[in-house]
């Protein structure tokens, strides 16, 4: 998530308020989608122009894990799917 | 961490086994431990919520009635330059409404070590706010004899800028194609070119319209103050440009950040965005001494964001996206959506709150969830 057009190399995924996105593989996916038992589509979506993963490789359909600092559990998994 | 205690990892959230792990006796056995900590997930499941709880209602009202107590005025910044801030209620329904334009945006620019140290603040300041002609020039004229516009600079402003006379006209020469502009030392004299433009009324416009034309600094910020901010030095302003903020090299582009989550949303992303939007209520309902827990605005920035951008609580938000149409009507506009949905023959499976509340249905909620299924034949006849 490299913005080149400017004096200085900005990684905004280093922002404080950016959590942390990664690409779920597929088996991993089946897994999220079998514990929950839920289809991709009722997933909450992320646009795959998002800028949050833009520094990700995602095709539409991808589920993006995304570890939140959360005030009330330290940590918390939160995953949307690619649209 | 403890093997046993990390074994645990999926069952319990990170806060609850680092409170264990720091609470622990130094020797403990490993029965012990593994008892304490099946104690644990079954206190942790008896405390979550339960399924079937209304819990958007809960969030609703627990939001709404300290709301009731909040003050309606925006209050003042104190210092050299006056800010506004919209506070209380208005911001509340301002950034619940998810308005793409706020009525006071606002940054806070942290600095990068050695800037942040106050030394040169108010140079540095002075970088980043928005510099139009208007703020370089001694006088703007119009020679009516002639018909020509005639600027004169303020040599101590062109200094405090840096630019000069002529890299100004070249800007003003990209806004105003139609002029010829000389320069004379500190003076700019500008032509029309054409017939047409040779009147008072046309000159007078133009003499407006270049007025605004954009020097130095960074778009959008139109005030800005220094503040010291515990040990170190930020600058506060009027007027937001995340984006084209994040690239000055004196930056902090970690901590830097806007009031308005919809520009935080475009930059960052739709997390970043839920991230801010979940500080800023919270922000605005601490500073009315007020006490509304954050798992409440956790759950409405969740619901908010849940399309990929930012949503507001109105009809054409997160309400347009309900399935069912008797639970869109009874938002607002109601006969709008009645007969949009009769136009299109939309049905409605009565499968959520508000449309079973309408015909006198029980409502999915709680113990309203559970249905009652038989297999034929396995009930015995007596």
């Amino acid at each position: 998530m490299v913005i080149n057009d400017m004096a200085k190399d900005v990684d905004l995924a280093k922002h404080y308020l950016v959590p942390k996105h990664s690409v779920l593989s597929d088996t991993e996916k089946a897994k999220i989608l079998e514990h929950y038992r839920i289809t991709p589509k009722e997933l909450p979506k992320i646009a795959k122009k998002d800028a949050g993963i833009a520094h990700l490789e995602v095709k539409e359909g991808d589920v993006i894990k995304i570890v939140r600092n959360s005030p009330t559990a330290g940590k918390s998994v939160f995953y949307r799917v690619v649209n | 961490m403890d093997p046993i205690i990390k074994e645990y990892k999926d069952k319990l959230p990170e806060k609850v086994l680092a409170e264990i792990e720091a609470n622990i006796p130094a020797r403990i056995s490993q029965t012990k431990l593994r008892e304490i900590m099946e104690l644990t997930v079954v206190e942790y499941g008896r405390m979550k919520v339960e399924a079937g709880e209304s819990v958007g209602l809960v969030s609703a009202e627990s939001i709404g009635e300290p709301g009731t107590q909040m003050t309606l005025n925006t209050f003042h910044f104190a210092g050299v330059a006056e800010m506004n801030v919209t506070v209380g209620l208005p911001r509340i329904i301002e950034i619940l409404d998810g308005r793409k334009e706020i009525k006071t945006p606002m940054m806070e620019i942290y600095l990068r070590k050695p800037y942040s140290s106050g030394k040169d603040i108010k140079q540095i300041a002075a970088n980043i706010k928005e510099t139009t002609l208007v703020d370089i020039i001694a006088e703007i004229s119009i020679t009516v004899s002639e018909l020509v516009l005639e600027v004169t600079f303020n040599e101590a402003k062109l200094k405090e800028f840096s630019v000069t006379a002529s890299s100004v006209a070249k800007l003003l020469q990209k806004s105003v194609g139609s002029f010829t502009i000389t320069v004379d030392g500190l003076r700019l004299v500008l032509k029309p070119k054409t017939k047409d433009l040779k009147n008072l009324n046309e000159l007078y416009r133009i003499k407006e319209k270049i007025k605004e034309t954009f020097i130095a600094g960074i778009k959008g910020i139109k005030q800005v103050l220094p503040v010291k901010r515990e040990e170190e030095f930020i600058v506060i302003t009027a007027g937001s440009n995340l984006k084209d903020v994040l690239k000055l090299e004196f930056v902090d582009e970690e901590r830097t950040t806007t009031n308005d989550v919809f520009e935080i949303a475009s930059v960052l992303g739709v997390e970043a965005g839920r991230q801010a939007l979940i500080n800023e209520v919270f922000k605005v309902i601490e500073n009315q001494g007020l006490n509304v827990d954050i798992r409440h605005i956790m759950l409405v920035a969740d619901a908010m964001c849940a399309g990929g951008v930012i949503r507001g609580i109105t009809r054409t938000g997160v309400v347009s996206e309900k399935s069912s149409v008797l639970a869109r009507a009874s938002f607002e506009t109601p006969i709008k959506h009645v007969i949009n949905a009769s136009l299109i023959g939309e049905v409605d499976y009565l499968t959520s709150v508000v449309e079973n509340v309408m015909i006198n249905q029980p409502v999915p909620v709680g113990t309203g969830m559970a249905g009652l299924m038989v297999k034929p034949g396995s009930v015995e006849k007596k």
